[in-house]
């Protein structure tokens, strides 16, 4: 025990970050409370990363508490569930938490104030299968709660000599933000089951649970909840420093793997899940209880700022009335001060994702003095964790000079706020790198659409040559038929000639279909422009055959060029107009499939790459 | 305020200049205790006219003149400039620095942030390559010579270039330490016989190592309150001193000590104010080095083999040209890259 606390001390610090003021305070002190069951609930179809969930009722259906109302659309996406017992009032666009204020699909559920459950079943995962735990976890909808929801399914599986290390993201590092700081001091042994569940099914060699310096108490409580343990964990107290609840901060605090951005943190043997998470793993699979609430941290300027449990849906605005909304809040933060964002109204309903809400008035939040220049000062760059140099990034953001901000791994940016924090000019920094990520993404898009159009122009060139070739090779080889015949019938001694002829033939033949084929693989451009050129070339000199003795192989070579093309000349003149649109439409036909097949692997690839991206998101901003 | 993130820390552009300039008053205080009031007047001057440029500049450009002007760095400019011109150079001089500096050095490169090049530094600069002759006409400290200009006489000179009946100037003035080193030397004289002269203190000239001793309190300062990064002062001054050591120890009777470098001049004026111009600096950690380093190196080359007694203010401004450059070629690795960087940076 005492090498193992020891070794527990120590966490690899990170570059930068910043210590803002905790306002921790205000809220951590009050218990979690059951939240109000509202009399309309609004619950976002859209509740993961990836697919939208597909609705599974229709307006005016009766249902129960944690019946599932929508099923998960794909791979990536994650099912949604009834929070409370009621009637389906419409499933329509409407206002969902969403820094854009766009409208998103959600289904308006009227509760009947009975919040009747529906029956739970423990789920046996000790006899099940990966894929089905993976299947049962999608449906019961778990996400990642530390704001990322990233669907929990993806993320178990996979290595397959087992995990290094599980790291669980307590660290909580957002001001203002308790609700994983209660849960751990609360319902610290049931937290501690949805570990060893997950210890399991991951096969990880170690568990490390990384908490800040500023929860003792939920670190007493996890310290406690984990004594017997018969695997190898550890509660990490990390220093008050944000961002260590960013997933890859807190994986370098505790093991000092730093994971670049593009690769999932699994590669490198750790796999990262924030606490809340967890104990909905815990709740899934142990009670059979869907994702219908989570708690989330209602505070700032309100009377009694606390900790909720709160049904997924609510309505923000009964949050608020239930911690006593002041009558100066001029707007509302979801998620942390760092990297939250002002929602767009009241009336959209509370997602999985919302671990805060953050009452503003100006006297909490003054309002930010105007932007200077920058100064080059440098403080953003000794901030910044992931060790950019946003000055610099800054610069080509405002000079739209977005290929170099990328060159300097404007990507690698996490939006985590404490360049903008710190800088003394008051530069919105994060700001100007959302707007260059924007740009970066816009223009890649319509590059994409750009080499989509060119790629089908190539490809129609490509086919359209390549089908010239091949009539006119038929009709070559039908035209040496009949030369053939002629020249048998004739005289005796051009038979010799004419085998020679043939064999001639197919040797260029032979040759043409492997340089085809080789078309077919390289550039197609290059060699529809290169064929007309040699057989141009080849003409003339075709004329000065006979009188300079050339020898016999080539010669005939050349004669079947100038058949060919004689052949292909007569072709196209010969052709109809029905026979040129029936063409086409053959052409047009195959392309469509060609696309078709591309926009599927297209969409194969995006899945993959959001699942990639996704992995190693949850937790983030904790 | 709509987006993320909702808190800033409260340390305005102000507050950092205010605090530079605060760094500043000791120097001031000890070098107008030996110099006079002229040193007073100088950077009064400097600032009215480097805050009424700055105005104007402004207002030509179309920009908020109030949160530009109050931003504090055009006074840390003027007095920066003014510190490093002789206390009691013509009123007009000291005018004319300061206007070229924020028109041409400051706004004719795009304002706050955007120059090239230390505008202090090209104030001084543009005035010693055309008024050599009154750039280095020093009055000597306070206690070296029998006599000294009074208060009124020193104001009398500077606006009117007048002096009391009897009195001229050069029975007052005397060459920097720096300027005295270099033309005796030039003349054959040895050292032992040079730092004999009056001028002398123990380890700088008269006066003058205590006013470097006290940028070096305003230095340690800016460190403590973390407004300066420490490699720059550390690495600029160990260069100078390094570089000026090798050549102490190999000729001592041709080449003075590391200490007479560092507290004679500009050295720890330039090390803790000038080196330190964020702006006009390299902004990654290796490039602050290399910075600093070549600054070193290039006023000690200037300073003993140049043609000007003091080297701080034309190596600042070369190396501010290559600051671009450098920070180009000292990208420091993102976080989960470091064994990438290598390839990245041999490919731009
Ligand atoms: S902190 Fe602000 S002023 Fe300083 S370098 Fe960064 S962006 Fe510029
Ligand atoms: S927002 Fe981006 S650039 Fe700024 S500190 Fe965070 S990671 Fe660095």
């Amino acid at each position: 025990m005492n090498a193992r606390a020891a070794l527990a001390a120590t966490f690899f610090p990170f570059h930068g970050g910043v210590h803002p003021p905790e306002h921790k305070d205000e809220s951590s002190g009050s218990p979690i409370v059951a939240g109000p069951i509202p009399a309309t609930l609004v619950v976002p179809l859209h509740q993961s990363i990836g697919n939208m969930a597909k609705a599974l009722v229709n307006v005016g259906d009766v249902v129960l508490k944690g019946q599932m109302i929508a099923a998960a659309d794909g791979t990536v996406s994650a099912a949604v569930h009834a929070p409370t017992s009621g009637r389906i009032v419409a499933i329509s666009p409407q206002r969902v938490p969403h820094p854009s204020g766009l409208l998103e699909y959600c289904i308006t559920l009227e509760s009947d104030g009975a919040d009747r459950w529906i029956e739970r079943t423990r789920f046996d995962w000790r006899n099940a299968d990966g894929r089905a735990i993976r299947d049962y976890l999608r449906d019961m909808g778990v996400v990642g709660l530390g704001g990322a929801v990233f669907p929990s399914h993806l993320k178990i599986g996979g290595a397959k000599d087992g995990l290094d290390t599980l790291v669980i993201n307590a660290a909580e590092c957002e001001p203002f933000i308790t609700c994983d700081d209660r849960l751990m001091r609360e319902r610290a042994s049931q937290i501690v089951e949805g570990i060893k569940i997950l210890q399991q099914l991951l096969q990880a060699r170690e568990v490390l649970i990384g908490v800040e310096d500023n929860k003792p108490e939920a670190v007493d409580a996890m310290r406690a909840a984990i004594a017997g343990c018969e695997f190898k964990i550890d509660v990490v107290v990390v220093p008050t420093l944000y961002p260590s609840g960013g997933a890859k901060q807190l994986i370098k605090l505790l093991t000092n793997k730093e994971v670049p951005s593009g690769v999932r943190s699994t590669d490198l043997g750790v796999q990262c899940f924030n606490v809340a998470t967890v104990y909905t793993i815990y709740r899934a699979i142990e009670h059979g209880e869907p994702v219908i609430s989570r708690v989330v941290t209602l505070t700032g300027n309100v009377e009694r700022p606390g900790n909720v449990d709160a049904l997924i849906g609510t309505p923000i605005a009964d949050l608020l009335a239930f911690a006593g909304n002041k009558a100066d809040s001029d707007s509302y933060i979801y998620g942390g001060p760092m990297m939250g964002f002002e929602i767009p109204g009241t009336d959209v309903g509370l997602s999985k994702a919302g671990n805060c809400i953050i009452a503003k008035s100006s006297g909490l939040f003054p309002p930010k003095p105007a932007e200077m220049p920058c100064i080059r000062c440098g403080k953003c760059a000794d901030a910044c964790p992931a060790e950019l140099q946003p000055m610099d990034l800054y610069w080509f953001g405002k000079s739209k000079n977005f290929g170099k901000a990328q060159e300097r791994n404007l990507f690698d940016c996490i939006e985590c706020g404490a360049c903008a924090y710190v800088c003394p000019s008051n530069i919105q920094l994060v700001d100007y790198f959302r707007f260059s990520k924007s740009e970066i993404w816009a223009a890649e898009k319509s590059k994409k659409a750009a080499d989509q159009a060119r790629e089908r122009h190539e490809f129609r060139q490509f086919r359209e040559e390549r089908e010239k070739r091949e009539k006119a090779e038929r009709l070559a080889a039908k035209a040496a038929q009949k030369h053939e015949a002629a020249a048998s019938s004739a005289d005796p001694a051009d038979a010799e000639r004419a085998a020679k002829i043939k064999a001639a033939m197919e040797r260029a033949a032979a040759k043409k279909a492997e340089a085809a084929a080789q078309a077919g693989e390289s550039a197609a451009p290059a060699d529809a422009t290169a064929a007309p050129v040699t057989e141009a070339v080849a003409a003339p000199v075709a004329e000065a055959a006979p009188v300079s003795q050339l020898d016999p192989e080539k010669a005939e070579r050349i004669r079947a060029a100038m058949e060919k093309r004689a052949a292909e000349k007569a072709e196209q003149e010969a052709m109809s107009p029905e026979e040129k649109a029936a063409r086409e439409a053959e052409k047009k036909a195959k392309i469509e499939a060609a696309m078709a097949a591309a926009a599927a692997k297209k969409a194969a690839k995006a899945a993959e790459a959001a699942k990639a991206q996704g992995d190693q998101a949850d937790g983030s901003g904790a | 305020m709509n987006t993320s993130p909702f808190f800033i820390k409260p340390t305005p552009l102000q507050v950092v200049m205010f605090k530079v300039a605060l760094a500043l008053v000791p120097a001031i205080a000890v070098y107008t205790y030996s110099f006079g009031i002229g040193v007073l007047v100088q950077i009064t001057l400097a600032t009215i006219a480097a805050l009424v440029t700055e105005a104007f500049c402004l207002k030509l450009r179309n920009y908020p003149i109030k949160p530009f002007v109050t931003d504090g760095s055009a006074i840390v400019t003027a007095w920066l400039m003014a510190l490093s011109f002789p206390p009691l150079a013509p009123w007009w001089m000291i005018v004319v620095a300061a206007v070229l500096s924020i028109a041409l050095a400051k706004h004719m490169y795009g304002g706050l942030g955007q120059n090239t090049f230390n505008p202090a530094m090209v104030g001084f600069a543009i005035m010693i390559v055309s008024f050599p002759a009154q750039m280095s006409r020093w009055a000597a400290p306070f206690g070296v010579l029998p006599q000294s200009l009074d208060w009124s006489a020193q104001l009398s000179w500077i606006f009117t270039g007048h002096l009391p009946a009897g009195l001229a100037f050069d029975a007052i003035a005397s060459a920097t330490p720096l300027d005295t080193v270099k033309t005796q030397l030039m003349q054959h004289a040895s050292m032992s016989h040079i730092f004999q002269s009056p001028l002398f203190g123990s380890i700088g000239g008269i006066g003058t190592e205590w006013i470097t001793a006290a940028y070096l309190l305003g230095g340690l300062y800016l460190l403590w309150q973390k407004l300066i990064p420490w490699q720059i002062p550390v690495t600029f001054l160990a260069v100078l001193g390094g570089v000026a050591g090798i050549f102490h120890l190999v000729d001592p009777a041709h080449y003075t000590s590391p200490l007479f470098h560092w507290f004679s001049g500009a050295a720890m004026l330039g090390a803790f104010f000038i080196v330190t111009d964020p702006v006009t600096g390299p902004t990654t950690p290796l490039g602050r080095v290399i910075f600093a380093a070549l600054i070193g190196l290039l006023t000690y080359l200037i300073r003993v083999f140049g043609g000007y007694p003091d080297g701080v203010a034309f190596a600042v401004l070369i190396m501010n040209l290559a600051a671009p450059f450098i920070d180009q070629y000292t990208q420091p690795a993102v976080f989960g890259r470091k064994g990438q960087q290598k390839k990245a940076g041999a490919q731009s």
